[in-house]
């Protein structure tokens, strides 16, 4: 059946801003979506408020609205754009819900929208738990056991989880329905874990009902992907088997691809209810994921959960397979049969088939527990993982060993050398799931511990324990070994040990090994993923190393740019790095060159085989990397190697490959050096006569001490070579600086400490600017709203800059064009500026794409990392100017009047994290980055702006009701007058004691409330946290007291602010939030609103000189 | 652990070095290669494998051990095995040894640690063709000498069962069958008698007679190993039960056989179907299936829809829809359907399951033919 003419434009919702559970996948799977209707000529409306996606590039959609994603503004769009058609299934659980919503409010009928891919009823049989359930038990026709799922029951209120508890007998598991990630879900072993969970999940979830189930921990954890089109033709995509059992959330689970320890007979009795759970549940076209466990010693199976849509998994399973399942979901929901559709890799076999691989692919999470250093981190059913990385080889061991060093921890590869710990302490610590597990297991190992002693500790299969033994066994053989032969190098090899880990085993550098290994010969060669082992030719050059015996790399005639990515995503480093990467391949392949990508992440856009004319899925690490390079550069010419694109982990890299003889283009590694070396770069300032906060560089706590007292309190501590502030605080007395300096971060000769002045109350600003030696270009500049303090990723900031004036918007340029010539930058520089007093100080300079360079080209409507990609192959910003690239007249510095105003909002992702007291983490702004995503506010002026990004990040700001507000003092007289306009705007002011004596006194109606510390009263007024949790706030306002120490609760200000997000109420913790805020809620009850796509805004952005 | 050294020979010259996997000594073959990611056990013990060295594309072989449960025949039927690695520790709760304890206590040689990829895609450009594995002799000159010279004989003769045997139907009875065993994989008998069928199971040599003696209400030809061409005998045994108006399902070999004894040619493919998800789409209705297959022969279908035969009109109904090859042929008498021939393996016995509907035609092809009697 071809696909639909009824239909001729689509609206498809992306899953809004990066959240825990919810992540670059769907810009990945939403992309693919876009550019599959486009190409078959359907009119694409897209809406997704996180700008640093590549699906909101204006040239993926015909309409891209940069807009919330609730329903009242889809609802806009549906009335302003009316497409016939909703796709739902690639925004992740955001997308779905939201289309849910308007369904059932009769929106999409009204106007005449058909819901595609999934309906509603299929949607809800998959997702509501109770109906799935129904769905489960109801199967006929499936030979061999009946399908079963856990014994469970639905509960609405905590009374009505306890008696299920009792009922099914502790542990139990507890699942709010219709959450992303697991929100809310976990193992409670009695009955007080099960009250606080069931507040928790109750809370969660939107329709205020969990699942209390029966534990099926530690049994195998299975899924499968599924595709199923219009003529009832289903394909399993691809099985995953998750190392760690149950118990553990999928996406916090290593996971393998294909599932390795189930027979035949099993195997496809999972197949046959999968197929026949997608037919009940009634998904016409489109595709799903099932997870099932698998009891180790029985063999019965439980049904877990499915997902109707797109999916992290199915993302995993795409680039596992090297089956698209979202550009293939696409084609089935606009009527395609998987048969009519062809298999990109061949060419010439359909896409119904079922993919056969011949290797190994391995998933690893990557957490970011050191971001919440209060945050428990034990893994459970609630999905903490802030990223992941993938890696193939041709067996389990080596795909393993290449997916642990893609994490970029240094903890995380299998590490053989060093003190053997005790068996039974290495056992207990593999007992309980955490990051790092697997480590723990191979110490147990290496402590003889055998198989079965750490299955049972465990329940991690056998089979892949085993495994594990092989690897270690081969470790032991490497530290023995009088002479490293070629042999046994390559027994290593192929069993994934790096350079890097027999360095360490042997006691010598990485380099010798390297040198050694090259000299013997020992090298990978590079395999193909072609959906069918082998069976047809591939056209796609999609690649992995592995020690084998035949490379597939073939040779190429055209110069070829290779692009290394930014490897796993982490709070950081995320997405908007890969954005850059993406435009890079973009822009290089229209300009003539083979573009070649280098990365690890499964989620991305830039692992998508179709980005670059060349894929290789590798861990970035020299040694990878070098490999790479050299296969390539055997086949063909190599023009230039970009390392600055990536974030910090291409650029990390940098001096070694150089060392190399890689040629790399761009900004030097000297150049690099002198930008991030804190006295190289002080020497660049005072060379060009810029001021700088004064710093000093402590190597141990007496010399700290000392730089303390030169430049005075408070100081911004930090060790050197960072990125997204890692263990960054603000220290105010000598006390807190021992601490850190001897037990945080343990300053010595090698990790030494950078101390800078931090600037109080100083306006921070970001600059992204392009350099080619002799032009610059100002990409934009950024305000942020938060003062200089709160790390820049985590500040929501405001572009074009809204309060400051042409002279220092010059100053600005000047400062800028004096960095980038000073360090010699060729390409993207991103600058942060604190303008304190009328002094506009340097804090730092990054030679590399920065986290906002998405943001800023969404703003501005000019692609600024195509253009550093041009620069860096040897473009003149003159020649772009006149291509159109860039602007011709103007550039970022001095927007257009007509320039609408975005407001960037960074995401945090406190809800997702607790104390081991079941408390929420404390939500303060701080020096460390926390937040995990993005999204983009943009209207003509700031406070709707504002207003957006609020919406779009937390919802939607109150325009009416109750504001709570407790201040520190130094914030008090700042109060004032925002909380007289919130007043006067009719809300009710509640405050605790102190600042409502102030408010008071100015004239303001203020309710006094009791502070948590004060207790409920003896007539039973309770205090301001219970009301919170109560809902009956709308808007909370808390500024921190005292300064920021790391982990220390402040009372009173944490369980209010920790209050509010479990309540889900609107939080602000500074000053300028407030009044940003106050600006917003004013457009809001204006109704100043408008809904523009980029493609109406472009020409406001970018007027004809 | 002291590995074994072992030597691949392929009969164009090319050699890959390995290790020693299950059984030592010397075995040749032909080569193929299948794509399955599950059911080793199944693939090893299919008569249909008789003869053949099997290289498996799947990473890692041996996971799951070795059970009593799970084998399609009697014995290993495959010549050898080529993995790439092997798993050393078994784990399912049905295994109750390790595949490399199979294979040594049935004497199956197999070599382990090359690239199993490399030898696929030389499989997949070069065509199938003959290969020997050995542990013993490490010369390869003097292997692929050996190579060259071995021929296969008769293959079916070999794995057709000696004796006549039943396997009684499970639940009521409806249908008695003949099923002349050309290598036939025990899953087909166990899911024939689930369905109601008596299946009465004789050695590939039987006659007419040998199958009207069980008075069936149809006949199965089934299997297995070699050339089709090769077996006049049961070539000429398909046309006498269709004169004698039994119906008939052939499945894999047998299908081929079906094929030669209307009247059409059979070739070798390439490098043949050997997989467990390979679509096959129903021409009348586009509905695609996936399913088992394990043939290295193919049957020359013309395009045309009608093909006058001598026992009816014969059409093509189903295709591979990878390469076209014919894979399901519907014989009509009179609009009705006599005979069906599939070249996969609806059975699975390693492999999808959805395809066992095709008995469900069988069986109703034997309703209409005893309503019209």
């Amino acid at each position: 059946m071809p696909k639909r003419t009824d239909i001729s434009s689509i609206l498809v919702i992306g899953s809004g801003p990066i959240v825990i559970g919810q992540a670059a996948e769907f810009d990945y799977s939403g992309t693919q979506a876009c550019r599959v209707l486009r190409d078959e000529g359907y009119r694409v409306i897209l809406v997704n408020s996180n700008p640093a996606t590549i699906m909101t590039d204006p040239e993926f959609a015909d309409a891209t609205y940069v807009e919330p994603i609730t329903p009242e503004v889809v609802e806009r769009i549906i009335a302003k754009e009316r497409p016939d058609a909703l796709l739902a299934t690639m925004g992740g659980q955001t997308g779905l819900n939201t289309a849910v919503r308007l369904s059932k409010s009769g929106v999409l009928a009204k106007y005449n929208v058909e819901l595609i891919g999934a309906n509603v009823e299929a949607i809800e049989r998959g997702e509501d738990r109770e109906k799935f359930k129904q769905v489960c038990t109801s199967l006929t026709g499936i030979p061999g056991p009946t399908p079963e799922v856990a014994r469970s029951f639905t509960c609405h209120t905590v009374d009505e989880v306890l008696a299920a508890g009792r009922e099914l007998g502790y542990p139990v598991v507890l699942r709010p329905s219709f959450t992303m990630g697991g929100v809310g879900s976990g193992f409670a072993h009695n009955e007080d874990e099960a009250r606080t969970m069931a507040e928790i999940g109750l809370e969660a979830s939107p329709s205020t009902e969990v699942l209390v189930e029966e534990s099926i921990l530690g049994w195998k954890e299975i899924e499968l992907e599924l595709m199923r089109d219009r003529e009832d033709n289903v394909v399993i995509v691809c099985s995953i088997e998750n190392v760690d059992p149950m118990g553990v959330h999928t996406g916090d689970s290593i996971a393998v691809a294909p599932a390795f320890t189930l027979t035949d007979r099993e195997y496809q009795h999972i197949r046959d209810i999968g197929f026949a759970i997608i037919r009940e549940v009634g998904l016409e076209a489109g595709g799903c994921n099932i997870q099932f466990a698998v009891h180790p010693s029985n063999g019965r199976v439980v049904l877990i959960e499915m997902n109707p849509r797109v999916s992290r998994s199915s993302a995993l399973a795409s680039k596992a397979s090297g089956y698209p399942i979202a550009k293939i979901a696409a084609k089935v929901a606009v009527g395609y049969t998987l048969d009519e559709i062809t298999n990109d890799v061949t060419g010439i076999t359909p896409a119904s088939f079922e993919p056969s691989i011949d290797y190994v692919v391995t998933k690893v999470p990557r957490f970011a527990f050191e971001k919440f250093s209060s945050a428990e981190d034990t893994l459970t059913t609630h999905m903490k993982a802030v990223g992941e990385a993938m890696a193939l080889g041709r067996n389990f061991t080596e795909s393993l060993g290449k997916a642990l060093r893609s994490l970029e921890d240094p903890q995380a590869p299998l590490r053989f050398a060093g003190p053997v710990m005790d068996k039974n302490e290495a056992l207990t610590l593999a007992s309980r799931p955490h990051d790092g597990r697997l480590q723990a297991v191979i110490q147990a190992l290496r402590a003889g511990a055998s198989v079965d002693e750490v299955f049972k500790a465990t329940w991690i299969d056998p089979w892949f324990l085993d495994q594990l033994c092989i690897v270690l066994d081969l470790a032991n053989q490497v530290a023995q070994a009088g002479v490293l032969d070629a042999d046994l190098l390559k027994q290593a090899k192929r069993h994934g040990l790096s350079d890097a880990q027999i360095a360490e085993i042997r006691g010598v550098a990485e380099t010798e090994i390297r040198s050694l290994r090259w000299s013997l010969g020992v090298r990978p060669v590079f395999k193909t993923v072609d959906t069918c082992a082998g069976e047809f030719a591939a056209r796609t050059f999609y690649h992995y190393s592995t020690y084998d015996e035949e490379t597939e790399v073939k040779p190429r005639t055209k110069p070829a740019v290779m692009i290394l990515g930014a490897g796993p995503n982490r709070i950081g480093q995320g997405i908007e790095f890969d954005y850059s990467c993406v435009h890079a391949s973009m822009a290089l392949s229209k300009a003539g060159y083979e573009t070649i990508m280098v990365n690890c992440n499964p989620e991305t856009v830039s692992t998508d085989y179709d980005t670059s004319d060349r894929l290789y899925f590798e861990p970035l690490t020299a040694e990878d990397v070098l490999e790479v390079y050299a296969a390539e550069a055997a086949t063909g010419p190599v023009a230039g190697v970009i390392v600055q694109l990536g974030g910090q982990t291409p650029l990390k890299l940098a001096a070694a490959l150089q060392a190399s003889g890689l040629p790399l283009v761009g900004t030097s590694p000297a150049a690099i050096h002198l930008a991030e070396d804190r006295g190289a770069f002080g020497q660049v300032l005072a060379n060009a006569g810029l001021p700088a906060p004064r710093y000093g560089m402590a190597k141990s706590a007496d010399e700290a001490l000392r730089i303390a007292s030169e430049i005075g309190y408070p100081v911004l501590v930090r060790p050197s070579y960072v990125l997204g502030g890692r263990g960054m605080e603000i220290v105010y007395d000598d006390a807190t600086l021992i601490t850190y300096v001897t037990t945080v971060t343990q300053a010595s000769e090698t990790n030494p400490i950078l101390i800078d002045k931090f600037l109080d109350d100083a306006t921070e600003i970001d600059v992204d600017a392009l350099f080619d030696g002799t032009d610059l270009y100002i990409g934009g500049i950024m305000e942020h709203i938060e003062e200089a303090g709160v790390h820049s990723g985590d500040s929501a900031c405001a572009l074009p800059p809204i309060t400051l004036g042409s002279e220092v918007i010059q100053r600005i340029r000047t400062s800028t064009r004096a960095i980038a010539e000073g360090v010699g930058v060729r390409g993207l520089i991103n600058i942060q500026f604190a303008l304190a007093g009328n002094t506009l100080y340097v804090l730092e300079a990054n030679p590399r794409a920065s986290r906002t360079v998405p943001f800023v080209s969404k703003a501005t409507d000019v692609q600024l990392a195509k253009a550093a990609a041009l620069v860096m192959m040897g473009a003149t910003i003159a020649d772009l100017r006149i291509q159109g690239v860039l602007n011709k007249h103007t550039d970022g510095s001095w927007p257009a009047p007509s320039t609408p105003v975005a407001v960037k909002e960074a995401v945090m992702p406190f809800n997702r994290f607790q104390t081991s007291e079941g408390q929420s983490v404390d939500t303060l702004l701080g020096p460390e980055m926390r937040s995990t995503g993005e999204v983009m506010g943009l209207d003509a002026s700031f406070g709707i702006a504002f207003a957006k990004s609020q919406t779009a990040s937390y919802g939607p700001l109150p325009t009416s009701g109750r504001v709570f507000v407790s201040v520190a003092n130094a914030d008090k007289r700042h109060t004032i007058l925002p909380m007289q306009i919130l007043a006067d705007m009719g809300f009710e002011i509640l405050a605790t004691t102190g600042t409502a004596e102030v408010l008071r006194r100015n004239g303001i109606a203020v309710t006094p409330v009791r502070k948590r510390s004060e207790g409920v009263s003896p007539d039973g007024e309770v205090t301001v946290v219970d009301l919170i949790l109560n809902h009956e706030v709308d808007l909370v306002i808390n500024t921190p007291y005292s300064g920021m120490g790391s982990g220390s609760t402040r009372r009173d200000g944490y369980g209010i602010r920790s209050a509010a997000v479990m309540a889900d109420i609107p939080c602000v913790t500074t000053i300028q939030g407030l009044i940003a805020a106050v600006q917003g809620i004013a457009a809001s009850r204006k109704g100043e609103i408008t809904i523009r796509s980029l493609q109406e805004w472009a020409p406001l952005m970018r007027p004809p000189a | 652990m002291k590995t074994v050294p072992a030597l691949l020979v392929l009969e164009d010259g090319k050699t890959f070095h390995g290790e020693s996997f299950g059984a030592q000594g010397e075995t040749i073959g032909h080569a193929f290669f299948s794509t399955a990611m599950t059911g080793y056990q199944e693939g090893l013990t299919d008569p249909g494998s008789h003869q053949s060295v099997i290289i498996a594309t799947a990473p890692h072989v041996g996971n799951t051990g070795w059970n009593d449960d799970d084998n399609e025949s009697g014995r290993i039927w495959a010549a050898g095995l080529v993995v790439r690695d092997p798993s050393p520790r078994p784990s399912s709760w049905r295994a109750t040894r390790s595949l490399v304890d199979e294979m040594t206590a049935q004497s199956l040689v197999g070599i382990a640690g090359i690239d199993t990829r490399a030898l696929t895609t030389r499989l997949r450009d070069h065509g199938t063709m003959k290969v020997g594995i050995s542990t013993t002799d490490l010369d390869p000159g003097s292997l692929l000498a050996k190579v060259r010279a071995w021929q296969p004989g008769n293959p079916v003769a070999d794995v057709t069962t000696a004796e006549p045997y039943v396997v009684p139907s499970q639940g009521e009875k409806s249908f008695t069958i003949a099923v002349v065993d050309l290598g036939m994989k025990a899953m087909a008998a166990r899911i024939m008698a689930a369905k109601g069928m008596d299946v009465h199971v004789l050695p590939a040599t039987a006659t007419l007679a040998d199958i009207q003696a069980v008075n069936p209400d149809g006949v199965v030809f089934a299997g297995g190993p070699g050339d089709p061409a090769a077996l006049s005998g049961v070539i000429d045994c398909v046309g006498a039960v269709l004169a004698a108006k039994i119906p008939v399902f052939a499945i894999g070999l047998g299908a081929q056989v079906f094929g030669l004894a209307l009247g059409l040619t059979t070739y070798p493919l390439k490098h043949g179907h050997h997989g467990t998800n390979i679509p096959v789409k129903d021409l009348a209705t586009s509905k695609v299936w996936i399913t088992a297959h394990g043939h290295s022969h193919g049957l020359h279908a013309p395009a045309s829809d009608e093909i006058p035969t001598a026992y009816g009109t014969l059409r093509v109904t189903h295709r591979c829809i990878n390469d076209q090859v014919a894979e399901g042929l519907h014989l009509l008498d009179d609009g009705v359907v006599v005979g069906m021939a599939v070249q996969f393996h609806p059975e699975s016995g390693g492999g999808p399951h959805e395809t066992s509907a095709f008995f469900d035609q069988f069986s109703a092809m034997m309703t209409t033919r005893r309503a019209s009697a």
